[in-house]
């Protein structure tokens, strides 16, 4: 099971997109997991032969479980030298088959999943009642001796857990990751307007030449021009972990998109740099398409080094984003609209873009956020380089 | 109904045996002319003759050898020890010989032999009087072991047990012979059953023997507090009851272990082991034992008390495991 965010803690396996005994290459979908964020397609990174599901459709198992053993092409060996060395999967524990227990107790399965914060206990028949209502211990406070959580705790929750309504996971995991970056993140922000009239000037004489498939949005220029300027800004892009900022290796912008229904998702758009700016109008409109669905994969969830969030078509001038963790920086682009803009000692009408960034004060300074900002505008203002 | 002893009830049960069976003769330290050092027997030597209730020398080992020789023979030997303290004397005969011979003859001898020998603690005999090893003859394969707690299995025990094949041995704790009961005579029951002395549904109370009383007694105090207590009684303590205890663990969630026996590597022990093993998911509390003291158990009496298992010592394990 893939860490598919630095906040998740389980998925469940919704449907495998390969049969047992199918090869695989490295690249391939072969399953579609249920996390907080929604259903994510699993990428396989190996060639071979998928010799072993271990997981079935609709079990929830905590992250870093294997979901399937893949035999590679050449030595049968080594994979079982991987396998045996391999963390065991969550164990099925059998239950005992006491003749004298009566109806659904017999029955009982193990909890396959706990979410309990380190410290804190659960008895082991409160940890299956909430399993079974699917209710999350971390959430229920506990009755028991020394605050422990027991089983009277878990029934009591049940009722409020019942109400709760379908969005609740999307909710939490955006509440969870805000509430880390607002806590822990000591953002600064800058924002800064320019003339984008070069931009889309150059944007309506290429669409006028292209047909309506193969059309540029200014969120495309935009994106690209983040990626080049991040080339020469390696402080924004990357992780903070527990040794500090690590700067990222390649440039992989999350986009944020809203998504029906409600919550968001910021996929990202792999190498954004190396992407010319055709292929990155159609990567957008992929990735739109499918998260409006609720179908990214694995990567496009977990890999993201920045985000970008754009919220000019909502009408809005300017937007003061949030840092989404463990990242170290968000540029946020309010709509295009027309200013009076002074150029030299004259005032004309230009149309004006605001962008804003807010980025982590351990892992970079104010002047050279404000320096990314700056070639940011300088790059849009020569649209037939990006 | 008839009112009667624990001590009559013991006699009341060999009697009738010997009556029933010519093949059943009693054997024991003081156990014809004295007429038993708990006087269990006495009256028998009048009544059965010295062929039958047979005095031995101070010799454990020699006469429960004796024992198990006669039972291959084809008799049905009733060998009394006067205290568990004493067999160890004889462990290597009960051990090395009626425990194995059976197998070790591939079936062609049985042994059924019955050894019956008192057990326990709390009379100010000193700690080589007061011991209570019925744990350590349940981790022997090849014996059952009982633990009669109530006048009823105290009378109703032996029967039964001199009619398995194999070797039995019946643990009295001494603080009982003197309880009195209205039983039903002749009494009537299984060896191979836990019994449910008491129901509840907060916490399972699991003991036997010596300490069914303090229990039952501890139980009537919770539910002067609200706290509803199960009491099982093993009675059987090899081969154990596992789904007795899985069932009344599932019922209440909670369980507290009495066991007058010391609690390392004990039948306590076993027991919490086989609820971790089997019904780990019932479990809506850590489970919690009240054992004798890690001492050999003194004389002095406050401290023998101290070292024993006690009522409100059991009243107090439970108010903890259910954190009241």
């Amino acid at each position: 099971m893939p860490s598919l965010g630095s906040d998740m803690e389980a998925g469940i396996l919704v449907e495998w997109m390969k049969q047992q005994g199918e090869k695989v290459s490295r690249g391939d979908i072969i399953a579609v997991v249920e996390t907080d964020k929604g259903a994510i397609e699993v990428e396989v990174f190996e060639d071979g032969t998928l010799a072993e599901l271990l997981v079935q459709p609709g079990e929830k198992v905590p992250v870093g479980t294997p979901l399937a053993r893949i035999t590679g092409p050449k030595d049968t060996a080594s994979t079982e030298r991987r396998h045996a060395s391999a963390p065991a999967p969550t164990p099925a524990v059998p239950m005992p088959t006491v003749s004298s227990v009566q109806g659904a107790e017999a029955a009982i399965q193990p909890p396959t999943v706990t979410t309990l914060a380190e410290g804190s206990r659960a008895t082991p028949a409160a940890r299956l009642l909430a399993s079974e209502r699917g209710i999350d211990l971390a959430l229920v406070k506990g009755t028991g001796p020394d605050g422990s959580i027991v089983r009277r705790d878990i029934e009591e929750a049940a009722p409020r857990a019942a109400t709760v309504p379908d969005l609740e996971p999307m909710r939490r995991a955006i509440a969870a990751a805000m509430s880390r970056a607002k806590r822990d993140i000591p953002h600064y922000y800058l924002g800064h307007s320019f003339d984008v009239s070069q931009a889309v000037q150059w944007l309506d004489a290429y669409n006028a030449a292209h047909p309506p498939q193969e059309r540029l949005l200014l969120g495309a220029l935009t994106l690209k021009a983040v990626a080049l300027a991040l080339k020469d800004f390696p402080e924004f892009n990357g992780f903070y972990g527990p040794d500090g900022f690590v700067p990222a290796s390649a440039i992989h912008i999350g986009t944020a998109i809203a998504m029906r229904g409600g919550g968001l998702a910021a996929p990202a758009i792999h190498n954004t740099d190396t992407l010319t700016l055709a292929e990155l109008m159609e990567r957008l409109r992929d990735l739109i398409g499918r998260v409006r669905k609720g179908g990214f994969r694995s990567s496009e969830i977990s890999d993201p080094t920045i985000t970008v969030s754009s919220l000019g078509d909502r009408g809005v001038d300017m937007l003061l984003p949030i840092i989404y963790p463990p990242q170290v920086a968000i540029i946020g682009f309010g709509s295009v609209a027309p200013r009076a803009w002074a150029i030299e000692d004259a005032v004309a009408v230009r149309p004006v873009l605001t962008a804003t960034l807010a980025a982590d004060h351990r892992a970079s300074d104010g002047h050279r956020g404000a320096l990314l900002l700056r070639r940011i505008g300088g790059l849009l203002d020569t649209p037939e380089d990006l | 109904m008839t009112v009667m002893s624990y001590r009559d009830a013991v006699r009341g049960a060999i009697r009738e045996a010997m009556q029933s069976d010519p093949r059943v003769f009693l054997m024991g330290e003081d156990v014809g002319h004295y007429g038993g050092c708990y006087a269990v027997s006495k009256g028998l030597l009048e009544e059965f003759g010295p062929e039958r209730i047979r005095d031995t020398p101070l010799s454990e080992s020699g006469f429960t050898g004796a024992g198990i020789g006669a039972a291959m023979g084809g008799l049905r030997p009733i060998v009394e020890i006067m205290t568990c303290n004493f067999s160890l004397l004889a462990l290597d005969q009960i051990m090395n010989n009626a425990a194995t011979i059976r197998h070790m003859s591939g079936g062609q001898f049985n042994v059924p032999v019955v050894i019956r020998m008192a057990t326990g603690g709390g009379r100010q005999l000193g700690a080589q009087h007061s011991h209570s090893l019925e744990g350590w003859y349940a981790h022997i394969p090849g014996i059952r072991v009982l633990a009669p707690g109530t006048v009823a299995d105290a009378g109703g025990m032996l029967a039964p047990a001199l009619d398995d094949p194999d070797p039995v041995l019946i643990f009295e704790n001494a603080l009982l012979y003197n309880d009195t009961a209205d039983v039903d005579w002749p009494a009537s029951v299984d060896i191979d059953h836990a019994a449910v002395r008491r129901e509840g549904t907060d916490i399972s109370l699991i003991t036997y023997g010596g300490s069914l009383g303090k229990t039952l007694a501890a139980a009537d105090q919770l539910a002067a507090e609200g706290i509803s207590a199960e009491v099982l009684d093993l009675r059987v303590l090899r081969p154990l009851d596992e789904d007795a205890i899985l069932a009344t663990v599932a019922r209440t969630r909670r369980c507290v272990i009495v066991d007058e026996g010391w609690q390392s590597g004990s039948i306590s022990a076993e027991i919490m082991a086989r609820i971790i093993e089997k019904g780990f998911w019932y479990l809506d509390a850590p489970l919690a034992r009240v054992c004798s003291k890690e001492v050999p158990i003194p004389y002095a009496h406050h401290l023998e008390e101290a070292a024993l298992p006690s009522i409100t010592g059991i009243v107090e394990a439970c108010r903890a495991v259910l954190g009241r």
